[in-house]
């Protein structure tokens, strides 16, 4: 059994979890969705709206809103006011955020704890 | 009533998706019906630019050719309906082309129902003047801010004018802005007889039509293993097999590549929703998170347990305005330090366009290598010796939006060293314009259906 002690070690989303994601007028919307039951379990503790947040801070964004869905193990954030303006109007290359899931999954956070 | 699921293929996502995945799907498909899903969020406003040159555009010019390459398996398969939003903004232009392509086929006898009402444009100066609140759903902007340059307002209409047109004979069914799950919906109500507050079978076919919707992206586009995904260059579109139930199963036509799974389908679930315990629709308040998906054999995922509400009293409106003009010019950057050349580069363009006397209101310079497509969190291991540059800009003024796209082509001579791609020629003006989501009351937005035979519908409108 690992030591409490232990720091969990980094970890990249990726290797977790896969993503899709696209665009509402100026909201994007990622899904996430875990490999298995226990990564979704890990996911809904680890990656939080303020983590989510906190990544895409280049975008400018607004909040992030996260929603459950354990029936297909998989979580959906929303990021208002992510895209510049949305697909109209903003001038970035990816105005409707179809990069954004991708480049979710290169987060880096604590993994899941072994002992767990 | 015939207790068969129905089969409703989708072959196509939006406007410019594979030209052949329709006619494949309908020939490989065994199909009930065939839906095209052609309007994005946007794609009214490039239809209102053709309308305003031409009074007999404004619909998806695509889907009447489609319609004459489909005339033999038309033919061939008694049963195949099909039920398009290729209407547009100009659903009667639409129906009349497919009408020339039928009779030219000599199936004049075939039933065009048009579904029209969620053209809201010229009623909204008056809502205005009656206090109906259409003011922008994100920042709570009253639409007076835009009104003067609106190009299309459209509501999006549900499954029941699609269900009565079908159920009154219709073969083909043309329409304009109707939500896009709507377009499965209203056929499966057709065939089941479905009463429009049985909200968890209205949820089930409307869970179907939201996976499919996007077409290939249901059945191994977009995957994120996308190299284990067989014959990607030969993609099956999505079928939903719709039972009498509500549940669905979703699948491709045998021999087809792609993928449909669990992980396929649950991606695509996910994909554009908001709050997924009330993905809402004209039709119905769908609860997707009490659903299962299981796999029941090679290519086929189970979708059972949507539940639904009634949805709310008032309807999406997608409208759109005039927002200025817009240009992007792209350049490739070669060589030690390129990421710091290119946005040098950028600099001296929008410089120049600001010494010629413009002020631009808005421009980006983007380094495309160097972690710029998703600003702030991608940075590339080792500094790149190839990026590319994009410069953007927008403004009120075509001309400040010209005067930039002018100042790409002297960097060949006048800019730093090891920049390519001139001969793609200058970047061009175009017209920009701004989304402008709101909501309407249902009741004042009523859908009309008209219905006739390809034949009449030449007399009528001669």
């Amino acid at each position: 059994m690992a030591s409490a002690h232990v720091p969990p070690p980094i970890v990249r989303l990726g290797d977790f979890a896969h993503a899709r994601s696209g665009d509402k007028g100026n909201r994007a919307n990622i899904g996430v969705v875990a490999n298995d039951a226990a990564c979704y379990a890990w996911l809904v503790e680890a990656l939080t709206p303020a983590i989510v947040s906190e990544y895409f801070h280049g975008l400018g964004l607004e909040t992030v809103r996260r929603y459950e869905l354990p029936n297909i193990l998989a979580l959906n954030f929303v990021l208002e006011r992510a895209l510049g303006g949305g697909a109209s109007r903003s001038l970035r290359l990816d105005s409707q955020g179809k990069a954004l899931g991708a480049a979710l999954l290169e987060l880096r956070l604590p993994g899941p704890s072994p002992a767990t | 009533m015939d207790g068969r699921p129905l089969r409703v293929g989708n072959g196509a996502g939006f406007w410019g998706d594979n030209l052949d995945a329709p006619w494949l799907l309908a020939r490989d498909g065994r199909l009930d019906v065939l839906t095209l899903e052609y309007l994005a969020e946007l794609t009214l406003a490039i239809l209102s630019h053709m309308r305003s040159r031409d009074p007999k555009s404004g619909y998806v010019t695509d889907f009447p050719d489609l319609l004459e390459r489909l005339g033999p398996l038309l033919r061939e398969q008694a049963g195949l309906t099909v039920v398009t939003n290729a209407g547009g903004l100009n659903p009667a232009s639409c129906a009349r082309a497919c009408a020339e392509r039928l009779v030219g086929q000599g199936q004049g006898e075939t039933a065009l129902g048009v579904v029209t009402g969620d053209d809201i444009l010229a009623s909204i100066a008056r809502w205005s003047d009656d206090g109906i609140d259409l003011s922008h759903m994100e920042t709570g902007e009253p639409i007076s801010s835009v009104a003067d340059r609106l190009v299309c307002a459209n509501a999006y209409l549900g499954a029941r004018p699609i269900a009565e047109t079908l159920s009154a004979g219709a073969r083909i069914v043309v329409t304009g802005r109707v939500a896009d799950a709507s377009l499965t919906l209203g056929p499966a109500c057709a065939r089941f007889g479905w009463a429009w507050d049985d909200w968890t079978r209205l949820a089930g076919a409307s869970v179907a039509g939201h996976i499919i919707e996007c077409g290939a992206q249901a059945t191994g586009g977009l995957w994120h293993r996308w190299e284990e995904v067989p014959d990607l260059e030969n993609v099956g579109y999505p079928i939903a097999e719709v039972a009498a139930d509500g549940s669905c199963v979703i699948t491709k036509p045998e021999r087809s590549g792609g993928l449909v799974s669990a992980g396929t389908v649950s991606e695509q679930l996910v994909y554009e929703i908001d709050d997924p315990a009330r993905y809402r629709t004209p039709d119905v308040d769908v609860n997707v998170t009490t659903l299962r998906l299981n796999d029941v054999g090679p290519d086929r995922v189970e979708v059972r347990g949507a539940t639904g509400q009634a949805p709310g009293d008032r309807l999406k409106v997608a409208a759109v305005y005039r927002d200025g003009w817009t240009a992007s010019g792209m350049l490739a950057v070669v060589g030690r330090g390129a990421e710091a050349k290119a946005h040098a580069a950028g600099w001296i363009v929008l410089e120049r366009v600001r010494r010629a006397g413009f002020t631009l209101a808005d421009s980006l310079v983007e380094c495309l290598g160097a972690g710029s497509v998703v600003p702030g969190n991608l940075h590339p291991p080792s500094p790149p010796f190839e990026v590319v540059l994009r410069v953007t800009v927008r403004d009120p003024e075509r001309k400040a939006v010209e005067r930039f796209c002018r100042e790409f082509a002297p960097l060949v001579t006048s800019g730093p060293s090891g920049i390519a791609g001139y001969a793609t020629g200058r970047p061009s003006a175009r017209p920009a314009f701004g989304y402008w989501p709101a909501l309407v009351p249902r009741e004042l937005v009523p859908a009309r259906t008209e219905i006739a035979p390809a034949a009449e519908w030449l007399r009528r409108t001669q």
